[in-house]
């Protein structure tokens, strides 16, 4: 098969995906998005392709590079509507909730008045969180009505304006860690615990990847996530609360691996590769 | 296994001859992130990593 792997840059998991498609005996086609120029209005020579996969670091790349791709008619992993409604925090919690997925309890707001309204329904601490965005940056946790407000001006003052659209979590007290789980086209290969004694507990942020064995009840709880998201090639966020329950906190469209392989010893860059293959012919 | 010049310390560093453009290279003697760019004649070369962005990540 012909096999784009689309990208801006090659971290660890992308230098991982270009071994499994050649170790697999299929044609590599590199389309590196930053050095290469789309025409909208002709084709790009990509109609050869079997499918891609998308793997660029910034959203709005892969956002863009993946609708035009789709529109002249690749398959791309994951397609356009998955990786906007995964990169969007409010549509991914609209989506998970309209679902009966069970995520922290969530609502934006416009402006610093109204958000003291929710605050008072959610209680202190909370969580502001940029709609957009990874790896923890600039998700913040209000514990009293005044550092709320401390937040909110520094937002309020950003120049992007999604930062005035404040979205408000309930904050989930964790035990020390949280959940990171694939989700390959209705399977859950690997999952990893984040382990930090800071609330943040993202891997960028110095979180501990240890592996995780997920019971049949969470491995339901993340296919059913999936599912609803659209499938494709997922990690999934999850929260565990002190009193057991879970809820899902993110979801990843363009998910980094490589913790999750190093401490899993699991091929995750092959089982893509196969399992997308798999899944493309039927 | 191909000598490029870091950019930042202007010391060598040896690049996997299946390197490809946009590569991340981390350099041992300086610890600069580097990417490697490769242009349309084939010429290599290295360049200080791009800056990490607000849309990044995932």
């Amino acid at each position: 098969m012909k096999i784009g792997i689309v990208y801006d840059l090659i971290r660890w998991e992308e230098r991982a995906l270009i071994d499994a498609v050649k170790k697999l005996g299929h044609d590599l086609v590199p389309i590196q998005v930053n050095r290469k120029v789309f025409w909208l209005t002709e084709p790009n020579g990509f109609s050869e392709l079997d499918f891609a996969i998308q793997r660029c670091v910034s959203f709005y790349r892969a956002l863009a590079s993946t609708a035009i791709l789709e529109e002249q008619g690749v398959t791309v992993v994951n397609s356009f509507n998955i990786i906007r409604d995964c990169e969007d925090k409010l549509y991914t919690t609209l989506k998970l909730s309209r679902n009966k997925i069970p995520v922290p309890k969530t609502a934006v707001s416009f402006n610093r008045e109204t958000c003291l309204n929710i605050a008072e329904k959610l209680g202190y601490p909370l969580i502001v969180k940029p709609i957009f965005g990874s790896w923890g940056r600039m998700v913040s946790r209000a514990l009293d009505k005044d550092s709320l407000l401390e937040i909110l001006d520094f937002r309020e003052y950003m120049q992007s304006p999604y930062f005035k659209v404040h979205y408000l979590q309930e904050y989930i007290d964790k035990p020390s860690r949280d959940i990171r789980a694939f989700y390959f086209w209705e399977e859950v290969p690997a999952a990893i615990y984040r382990v930090s004694n800071s609330w943040k507990t993202n891997t960028a942020l110095g979180g501990v990847a240890v592996e995780a064995e997920l019971s049949n009840e969470l491995i339901e709880l993340v296919k059913r996530s999936g599912d609803v998201m659209g499938g494709g090639i997922l990690g999934i966020d999850i929260l565990e609360s002190k009193d057991g329950r879970y809820f899902i906190s993110e979801v990843n469209a363009i998910p980094e691996f490589r913790n999750t392989v190093r401490v899993t010893g699991k091929d995750l860059a092959r089982l893509m590769i196969e399992l997308t293959i798999k899944n493309i012919k039927q | 296994m191909r000598k490029l010049e870091c950019p930042i310390c202007g010391g060598l560093m040896s690049i996997p001859d299946d390197a490809m453009s946009g590569e991340l290279f981390e350099h041992d003697e300086c610890g600069g992130q580097l990417e490697l760019e490769i242009d349309e004649v084939g010429n290599y070369k290295l360049k200080q990593a791009e800056e990490v962005s607000e849309d990044w990540g995932q």
